[in-house]
């Protein structure tokens, strides 16, 4: 239930301008790798190629290539609908769809394409992924009231269940946490942990105590200037880059010396 | 969720070729309904433009001499109501968003609307049956008193039932969709100008002036368009309160009144035939021209506005 | 007007220093008194003029001339009292004011008129027969009735359609000149005098079906021309209300587009949507030229779209109005009452649709 990244000379633009510059990277199976660097440095925008999920913007194109388990996303006959299918997406604010109920928002993935569910399936499933998004015990009573009802953190569990639910192989999260409070991260964070065992998960965060509390590998964006495309910087084992960078740029970063 | 290699590889999705199909079908439809209506009226409309009074016995002499007062009454009817309407419908709007309690705002605006709901058939009866009488009295006052300023000169109508009437109902019926724009505009008046103002020591109506009008300005301009696009293409209203002799003048109170397009062919259409039926299809483009024009600047004043506010 | 409104200065023994920030000011009822008086002024003017004349007394002109009155009256108090700048600031005040309930006689007259008129007609023979063989007294307006709603929904059935895809297409998928351009022709679309639509209508039928064909599908395609603009504009602001995380969710599940739309973005609008389609129509089903042009007007029971002239109630009341015979109040009366049927069916209409909208929109959580 999860697969290896690797994604050889990726460049992203909107439009004419290039936004994320020459990207080489390998992310391997069942770990948890963050992505840190300043506001705009192209790091969301780089995730979001990973699921296509940058299609979305209009006049948004890559090229290179981006490969899980050696399947290239951008080959040509290549169905967008199917990649999302098998690598997840939690976004910065939690968005449950506000005409379901918790539980019609967890089977929104198998409900919205159309896919027969027998009842006790159904069920089942719901109660699998809400437990796996630590979610089952708070919201087990009222699985039929609207998931817009919940608090921020619970709602973003939930968002966490939902993406489960479709069982993907790689879960993408973009700032998770930027919308919780600290106790709500908390949770997501210890979440993140137990995740990681069955799936591949990269994380996009502002928060350098996050990125090294939860990740395995940290790889570090920078931008030049404004107009200026970003580009990755380093990429290392987590405890390398907060604690023995090689570059002068991340030392400055993770130091919070910045700029 | 099958092995990866054959399951990334897709066909086409049917689904969503089929619906991005008819979306942009029913978008097409747009265009040739469009199409269509500027054809047919252009076509059914040539042979008016040549005939003479002997083809057509609606026409007094050719087709130009029968639009030209008709033209001028649709104008002149459309100008009055908005000479009324403008600064009406800029008072309602500012008691809505400044002066009326908060809680009540909502409530006096959907009143207001309410106005828009009435059928402008219904305008038609109440203008004949209530206002042309109520008014025909101050109208008599008007002519006798006021007489000598050309626009009252007299003598009065006897029913009450002339072009200013119709510009009064005119005014009404366009107040709704004045009102409702700009009330939209002065309630985006920026808080930090109000209060700017206020805290200068403005009263409430020097920080109306200083803040919120210069602000509302080209909104107030775009309403008072669409106001007479409006006005100009209404019809049933007009047919049926004014009783029109076709005359061109500008008096106000006399029974000899100038017709307008549209209520012309409503009262023209249902009896005529032949070469009649285009010279009235003929008078609908020209006013169809006019009120495009209208609707353009409208249109055009909107989007300067939109720049200049730099929203979106 | 002898009301002294000056304020006396409040020398209480327990306040004894005055405080430096109020000016002279009218003290709170004084507008109110002010108004009461001018309104009085003027009863009395109008008493004195009915007295020499013999008409009845016009309360109506006594309360409009008191109101006038009362607008410089309440600028030359708060002149002397208050200064110049609150003295316009009050001015003002009284005539926007007097702007908003100006527009108010217009509306309470005319629901006054409609419902006393109407009433009078306003039993069970008028809603179950037609104006078949029907001179002077009696008939009904049932074939109307029939025809309205015939037209107006055979209009709803063409435009709910175009008017929705449009909608999509524009929100959805629309980029480049395409959507450019119909956003600019919908536009057009709605300065579309109605009148223009339905010779539109008649000028297509009878090049089709011979000259001076009148029919209900004429009518109803006038309709439609006035109603799909009105209906892409609604639908078009509703879609574009709906955040557009929650598409980006829904794809992030492998959720294709089209159900994209169907399942997450219609039913997240679907109340907004309606709302705008019912005004649509209760905008479309009051009106009449269109109708009188395209479908013309019968006094017998239609059912068939394509076959012979069609009445409808706004063309009903025209024509009651307009053919009046003998004896005339039976026609003015049956105009009245289905004047006043319409308009409670165009009412009705918008209720529905604002409570549609109030009690139907989902709850963004936040």
């Amino acid at each position: 239930m999860s697969k290896r990244i690797e994604v050889r000379d990726l460049n992203v633009y909107y439009g004419k301008f290039l936004a994320v510059e020459g990207v080489n990277l390998e992310i391997e199976p069942r770990s948890v790798t963050a992505f840190i660097g300043p506001s705009g440095c192209g790091k969301s925008t780089f995730l979001r190629t990973l699921n296509r999920m940058h299609e979305v913007i209009p006049g948004a194109r890559v090229e290179g290539e981006v490969l899980i388990d050696g399947n290239n996303l951008y080959d040509p006959d290549v169905d967008p609908v199917l990649v999302r299918r098998q690598v997840g997406m939690v976004f910065q604010r939690p968005n449950p769809f506000p005409t379901m109920s918790i539980k019609e928002n967890v089977l929104a993935g198998v409900k919205l394409n159309n896919k027969r569910i027998s009842k006790s399936d159904a069920d089942d499933l719901v109660e699998k992924s809400l437990l796996g998004a630590n979610l089952w015990n708070e919201v087990k009573d009222r699985l039929d009231r609207p998931g817009s009802g919940l608090s921020g953190g619970q709602q973003q569990r939930l968002c966490i269940a939902r993406a489960i639910a479709v069982a993907p192989e790689v879960i993408l999260m973009d700032e998770p946490c930027s919308a919780l409070d600290p106790i709500s991260t908390l949770a997501i964070e210890d979440l993140i942990e137990e995740l990681k065992l069955q799936y591949t998960i990269v994380i996009v965060t502002h928060n350098m105590q996050q990125a090294s509390r939860v990740s395995d590998k940290t790889a570090f964006f920078n931008i030049a200037g404004t107009g200026k495309p970003g580009n990755l910087i380093e990429y290392a084992d987590t405890t390398t880059i907060f604690s023995n960078p090689s570059v002068k740029a991340t030392e400055d970063y993770v130091s919070g010396r910045f700029g | 969720m099958s092995t990866a290699s054959t399951a990334i590889k897709a066909k086409q999705r049917p689904g969503d070729r089929v619906f991005s199909g008819s979306a942009v079908f029913a978008g097409s439809m747009i265009l040739v309904t469009l199409a269509a209506v500027a054809l047919f009226l252009i076509v059914q409309s040539i042979p008016a433009f040549f005939a003479s009074h002997e083809d057509a016995s609606i026409l007094p002499e050719s087709f130009w001499s029968y639009v030209g007062p008709l033209l001028f009454g649709t104008i002149w009817a459309a100008a009055l109501a908005l000479i009324m309407a403008v600064p009406i419908s800029i008072g309602i709007a500012l008691f809505i968003s400044h002066y009326a309690p908060r809680r009540l705002a909502s409530v006096l605006g959907y009143i207001v609307d309410l106005l828009a709901a009435v059928p402008s058939v219904v305008f038609g009866l109440w203008g004949i049956g209530v206002l042309a009488p109520a008014v025909q009295p101050i109208y008599a006052w008007l002519v006798d008193n006021v007489g000598w300023f050309p626009l009252f000169s007299g003598p009065v109508s006897g029913t009450g039932r002339t072009i200013l009437t119709a510009g009064i109902v005119l005014a009404v019926m366009v107040l709704p969709i004045m009102t409702a724009i700009c009330r939209e505009v002065f309630l985006q008046t920026p808080v930090l100008h109000e209060e700017a103002a206020l805290a200068l020591g403005a009263t409430r109506w020097e920080m109306i002036r200083t803040a919120v009008l210069p602000f509302g300005r080209s909104g107030i301009v775009s309403a008072a368009v669409l106001g007479l696009g409006r006005a100009l293409g209404e019809t049933m209203a007009v047919a049926m309160v004014l009783s029109a002799s076709g005359a061109v003048t500008f008096q106000l109170l006399t029974s000899v009144n100038p017709s307008t397009i549209a209520a012309n062919i409503a009262l023209s259409f249902p009896e005529a035939f032949g070469i009649n039926v285009n010279v009235l299809i003929a008078t609908g483009l020209i006013l169809f021209i006019v009120t495009f024009v209208v609707n353009a600047i409208a249109r055009w004043i909107v989007s300067r506005r939109q720049e200049f506010s730099g929203a979106n | 007007m002898t009301m002294t409104t000056k304020p006396e200065p409040t020398t209480s023994v327990a306040t004894p220093i005055q405080n430096s920030l109020t000016a002279g000011r009218l003290p709170t009822p004084a507008p109110w008194l002010i108004l009461g008086a001018a309104i009085a002024v003027s009863a009395a003017i109008f008493g004195v003029m009915g007295l020499a004349g013999e008409a009845g007394y016009n309360w109506g002109g006594a309360l409009l001339v008191g109101a006038l009155l009362y607008i410089p009256s309440i600028w030359l108090f708060s002149m002397l009292v208050e200064g110049r700048r609150r003295a316009m600031d009050r001015l003002v005040t009284a005539l926007v004011t007097g702007a908003f309930v100006l527009a108010m006689i217009p509306l309470i007259s005319l629901t006054i008129t409609v419902i006393t008129f109407g009433l009078n007609r306003f039993d069970a023979d008028f809603f179950t027969m037609s104006m078949r063989n029907v001179t002077g007294e009696g008939g009904g307006v049932l074939h109307a009735i029939v025809g309205t709603l015939l037209m107006t929904g055979t209009a709803a059935i063409i435009s709910i359609p175009i008017g929705l895809m449009t909608s999509i297409y524009l929100v959805e998928y629309g980029r480049g000149q395409l959507a450019r351009g119909i956003t600019f022709l919908v536009d057009v679309m709605t300065g579309i005098p109605s009148i223009v639509a339905g010779l539109f209508a008649y000028a297509l039928f009878s090049i089709f079906l011979g000259p001076g064909t009148r029919t209900g599908i004429a009518g109803a395609v006038a309709l439609a021309v006035l109603m799909i603009p009105v209906v892409v504009r609604s639908s078009e602001e509703m879609l574009r209300l709906v955040p557009n995380e929650l598409r980006e969710a829904s794809y992030a599940l492998g959720v294709p587009k089209w159900l994209t739309i169907v399942k997450v973005v219609l039913p997240t609008s679907i109340a907004g949507i309606t709302t705008g389609i019912m005004l649509s129509i209760a905008r479309v089903i009051g009106e009449t030229a269109p109708l009188l042009i395209a479908a013309g007007f019968t006094q017998s029971m239609n059912w068939n779209l394509f076959d012979g002239r069609m009445s409808s109630l706004p063309v009903f009341v025209y024509t009651q109005y307009a053919n009046q015979g003998n004896p005339p109040e039976a026609y003015l009366d049956r105009a009245w009452a289905a004047a006043l049927t319409l308009i409670l069916i165009v009412m009705a209409l918008n209720l529905i649709a604002r409570l549609v909208a109030r009690f139907f929109a989902p709850k963004f959580g936040r």
